[in-house]
């Protein structure tokens, strides 16, 4: 699927984390802002890369702000921002719910 | 080489600097030669100096030990005032041993190690920009960290040497009589600048509030004090403690208080004439509100608090639940200003408090203590000491000493954030599990396995479930997920002694 349009979920309290999505053109590229990076600024990307790899998304620049979210969090947010920018909020993947 | 915590220590350091590594949480009875500072007898009429430049210029020397307090915590112009001229003055090769360093000593304290000013730091802990800066790698020299008692014990026994200390004070004759509950800036205990005015070899009292010949009642005395200067002000008295004491509304803190005071009551411990230690910081406050109800209904009495003083343990004094305050510092105005109303409030020195070279500190007299922790391992080691990021943003301050109690209370919840509290292994050994016997997280408590007289005492207390320290890493990790190891180079940024000065741990250069 291709990302047309930006698209943001999450807000910056802590133990959240917000995520933009928005157009890429060389894969996926990560920006990422994260008070535990060293400890897990991998496998944040990693929950992030396996939610667009399910929407089938090849390439999105995204921006992440993560204030200490549990995986969980990143997940449901990373699902809610993808969607927004596929403009298919209408059609909830149960899938990958 | 290893030592008994399994910590691996780095051996060239250690023998450079005639480290053994740590054994034991036993002192014994080893008998020990203090020293004494050398004293430039005068009997002038005054001993007021005009500007602190003219102090300086008379008494420091490039190489020297100069020393500082913290009581007046976040509100202190004195270490700056100082700090600046002394750099500004080009001195070199400095030692820096203040009892601790708060966050508004940082900037001036990173731009002297900078400017090759201090090329040695002893303290009880650091944080914020110059906890980065050692961690980085600033200094050349590895940071010595001390407990309170064993900074006390290290003064006596001439490991620290004080050339100079500068120590501000809310009041001061011209004699140098001073004390620390009077006044515009008064924070109440000098309790550890007390070590410094005793050993140091030269004593400067710095104080905006010259008083009437003679100023008493007198923590510090004349004849340990060597000059005198007024400046405009030594401190801001809103930065110096909180005002008032706010209780936390936060419902895991309350839930933690809450159980950390089940512990204590259903303990052997929770008996007429009991000792207790709780700290500052919003569940240690909350847990003093918890076993004052405790006391009042079971009609029971303490016979002494200790340590760092809050208002909520002068209000147990003054309603009659605990005889004595024994007090080393005040964290808050209230505690500050009772001083000189309570007479119960005693005022105690470092190595009264916590010293374990001495013919007994209060705390080997303490029955339970309520410690904070960063991280506490399987082991029940704790660390107070470095982030979740590996970079050293804290204080020993009185952990290693207090965690001597009959029971020693960790109250810390599970997890913060996506940092898991509980870990296998902690990044920086502080504590020794050894001295650490419950701890009390918002899902339960975990009880240290070689007491089972609190296995026993503790497991059957409504509410209360009971887990082995094991579980309580497990629970954590399932929550917050496996963190990926941080890494450090080899070098070594900072000691971490034992309160016996042994080696318990080091802090390692972190990778970035």
């Amino acid at each position: 699927m291709e990302i047309n349009k930006t698209a943001i979920a999450g807000t910056l309290e802590s133990s959240d984390v917000q995520i933009m999505i928005s157009k890429g053109t060389s894969g996926i590229q990560f920006e990422v802002e994260s008070d535990v990076e060293k400890q897990f600024g991998d496998q944040i990307r990693q929950t992030v890369t396996d939610v667009l790899r399910q929407y089938d998304v090849k390439n999105a620049d995204v921006k992440i702000v993560d204030k200490g979210a549990l995986d969980m969090v990143i997940k449901a947010r990373t699902i809610a921002a993808v969607q927004r920018a596929l403009d298919i909020v209408d059609q909830p993947k149960w899938e990958v719910l | 080489m290893k030592n008994s915590v399994n910590r691996e220590l780095p051996d060239t350091l250690m023998s450079d600097l005639n480290y053994k590594p740590f054994k034991t949480t036993n002192f014994g009875n080893p008998e020990i030669q203090r020293v004494a500072p050398k004293v430039h007898a005068t009997a002038n009429e005054s001993k007021v100096v005009s500007s602190l430049a003219e102090v300086v210029k008379q008494t420091v020397q490039d190489g020297m030990t100069i020393s500082f307090h913290h009581h007046f915590r976040e509100g202190d112009y004195v270490f700056n005032k100082v700090m600046r001229i002394i750099i500004d003055a080009g001195y070199q090769n400095l030692t820096l041993a203040p009892s601790s360093l708060t966050n508004v000593m940082n900037d001036i304290v990173v731009e002297a190690i900078e400017k090759g000013v201090v090329t040695n730091i002893t303290s009880s802990g650091m944080r914020g920009s110059l906890g980065d800066a050692v961690s980085h790698g600033a200094l050349q020299n590895p940071v010595i960290f001390r407990s309170h008692g064993n900074r006390a014990r290290a003064i006596e026994s001439g490991e620290i040497k004080i050339d100079v200390a500068f120590l501000g004070v809310p009041n001061a004759d011209e004699m140098g009589n001073a004390n620390g509950m009077d006044g515009e800036t008064a924070f109440g205990s000098l309790g550890y600048a007390l070590m410094d005015a005793q050993y140091a070899d030269k004593v400067v009292l710095i104080t905006d509030n010259l008083k009437q010949y003679p100023n008493t009642p007198a923590s510090i005395k004349q004849t340990q004090v060597d000059y005198v200067v007024k400046i405009d002000a030594v401190g801001n008295a809103d930065k110096i403690g909180s005002g008032a004491t706010r209780f936390t509304k936060d419902p895991k803190e309350l839930k933690i208080a809450k159980t950390v005071n089940q512990v204590i009551t259903h303990s052997d411990y929770f008996k007429n004439g009991f000792s207790f230690q709780t700290g500052s910081g919003g569940a240690a406050l909350a847990v003093t509100r918890f076993l004052r109800q405790s006391m009042i209904d079971n009609q029971i009495k303490a016979s002494f608090a200790l340590g760092g003083i809050t208002k909520p343990t002068i209000d147990l004094l003054e309603e009659g639940l605990v005889d004595r305050v024994m007090d080393v510092q005040d964290f808050d105005k209230g505690a500050a200003s009772s001083m000189h109303l309570n007479k119960q409030q005693q005022e105690i020195d470092a190595s009264w408090y916590a010293d374990p070279a001495n013919k007994g500190a209060m705390v080997d007299k303490l029955d339970v203590v309520i410690l904070s922790a960063l991280e506490i391992d399987t082991k029940f080691n704790v660390n107070v000491m470095s982030g979740s990021d590996g970079v050293i943003r804290g204080a020993i301050g009185g952990h290693q000493d207090a965690a001597k109690a009959k029971l020693t209370i960790i109250s810390a919840p599970l997890v913060r954030g996506r940092i898991a509290t509980v870990v296998p292994d902690v990044t920086t050994v502080v504590t020794p599990g050894d001295s650490i016997d419950v701890l009390v997280t918002e899902v339960g408590i975990a009880i240290n396995p070689k007491r089972q007289d609190l296995i026993d005492a503790l497991s059957h207390i409504p509410g209360v479930p009971v887990y082995t320290i094991e579980q309580m890493q497990q629970m954590a990790e399932k929550i917050v997920g496996k963190p990926k190891a941080l890494e450090f180079t080899d070098r070594t940024v900072a000691m971490i002694e034992y309160r016996d000065g042994s080696l318990i741990d080091v802090v390692k250069e972190v990778k970035d």
